[in-house]
């Protein structure tokens, strides 16, 4: 069988879910195509934080841009996408972290993302939970909670409403050149091709500098009120920077249903996605230091998921190479959710050749990228 | 040795044979242990630990399995509605 289709997308997770429902909007028609089922791959894994970071410039331009389009959703979202405006309280441990919050405050500030600094007792107020005394914080209202999976499926939703086509459970074989042959013979012709398959991409299309990161996450039972914001210790870029170990961090986050969800962990170069105790314990440990009533509760499940990692910490969105028709839309490592909308907006005004909002620039993945990041 | 034991569902008192589980105590007293996400009462399905249906909160602690625990005199057992 053979379908033309002016956009054929890889992946149905939420990057390759905002695509379809971006591109489909401007009247083109979409298909997607997932080897499996929407969202069961990273997307399925991930807390669902939308989260501002400012580990660069470029990183800032594309997290805020992409909150302001969910904001904007925000009226339309349905119930099961379990929105929460809940907030982020960046957790300083001590003076030196302490000195962090008041640059990152400075600098939200200065770009007109509300912040609040918190002292010791002011932290203590908003979360008592805390081991006292911890040095501060810094709480960013602005920042929310989803649910991903559901995300996704409503992102998909609204594109198949608008004639897009999902062809789940369909292995693509072959990408390129205008063309995606499938496992079961199906061939595709489209105009333009997108690899939306996060850290899979690179099985599509070889050479990407696309790397998987393996993550952990425990959810409990549900204790309402004990954990009121995000809560993510200060000195979480520090592991998440650190690249030649495995690492863990403080991250916790509340949902609506009143269960915790409790990370993080980063480990490169794990192929298996099994649980592995020795990590887990060290990322529970983590967590337990900052709030050590966690270590009472009940974990209901753990599961693990590989965040798409890039050399530089930032996604690829744009053409690859010589293939005028192959796009790229993969490389979030853990910002997808947050950046999915934004990677739509971006890859729509490289296909429609509009004007984006923020400059595409520093996501092409034409970009120099740190190669040393990767040893 | 008393042959009955007396604890607070919900700041009632409850008095059961010696050897009740938690479970019969809350069962008598409320006939719900807990509410589901959807809102949905739930009660003990299946008695022997695995299904969680049970739950409540004993002594300050929540998420027991009542079908698992013993009542022992004045132990506070709340059942949230």
């Amino acid at each position: 069988m053979t379908v033309s289709v002016d956009v054929l997308i890889v992946g149905a997770g939420i990057v390759g879910a905002a695509c379809a429902w971006e591109l489909a909007k401007a009247r083109l028609r979409v298909a997607i195509v997932d080897q499996s089922f929407p969202a069961a791959g990273a997307t399925g894994a991930a807390m669902g934080h939308i989260v501002v970071m400012d580990d660069s410039q470029a990183q800032f331009a594309l997290t805020r841009y992409s909150q302001t389009l969910w904001e904007e959703l925000l009226e339309d979202l349905p119930a099961s996408i379990e929105f929460d405006l809940c907030g982020t309280i960046w957790v300083a441990a001590d003076e030196e972290e302490l000195a962090e919050v008041r640059r990152k405050a400075a600098y939200y500030r200065e770009r007109g993302v509300r912040t609040e600094i918190l002292d010791s007792r002011a932290l203590q107020e908003a979360e008592p939970s805390l081991r006292a005394p911890l040095a501060g914080g810094l709480l960013v209202p602005g920042d929310s909670v989803v649910y991903p999976p559901a995300a996704a499926a409503y992102f998909l939703e609204r594109a198949a409403a608008l004639g897009a086509t999902l062809h789940a459970g369909k292995s693509v074989t072959k990408l390129g050149e205008g063309s995606a042959c499938l496992e079961d013979g199906t061939i595709f012709h489209a105009g333009k091709l997108i690899n939306a398959c996060g850290q899979l991409a690179p099985k599509l299309t070889p050479g990407i500098p696309v790397k998987p990161r393996k993550g952990h996450l425990v959810i409990t039972d549900r204790y309402p009120g004990m954990v009121r914001h995000q809560l993510v210790e200060m000195g979480y870029l520090k592991s998440a920077h650190s690249v030649t170990s495995d690492s863990v961090a403080f991250n916790v986050q509340p949902r609506k249903t009143a269960q915790l969800l409790i990370g993080s962990s980063r480990q490169y170069d794990v192929a298996h996605d099994k649980v592995e105790p020795e990590i887990l314990s060290r990322m529970l440990k983590r967590a337990f230091e900052y709030v050590p009533k966690l270590s009472t509760l009940s974990g209901i499940r753990v599961w693990t998921g590989f965040r798409p990692a890039t050399p530089d910490k930032l996604p690829l969105i744009g053409p690859w190479l010589e293939d005028p028709t192959l796009y790229l839309a993969t490389g979030h490592e853990g910002l997808g959710i947050t950046t999915s909308l934004a990677t739509a907006r971006l890859i729509s005004a490289q296909i429609l050749d509009t004007v984006p909002a923020i400059s595409m620039d520093p996501y092409l993945p034409s970009r120099n990228m740190a190669a040393e990041i990767h040893a | 040795m008393p042959e009955s034991v007396t604890v607070f569902v919900n700041d009632r008192a409850v008095t059961v044979p010696v050897g009740a589980t938690v479970a019969v105590a809350v069962m008598i007293s409320e006939g719900v242990c807990r509410t589901s996400v959807s809102g949905e009462p739930r009660a003990p399905l299946c008695g022997m630990g695995t299904c969680f249906e049970c739950r409540v909160e004993i002594n300050e602690v929540s998420h027991l399995r009542s079908c698992q625990i013993l009542c022992e005199p004045q132990m506070k057992i709340r059942v949230r509605g």
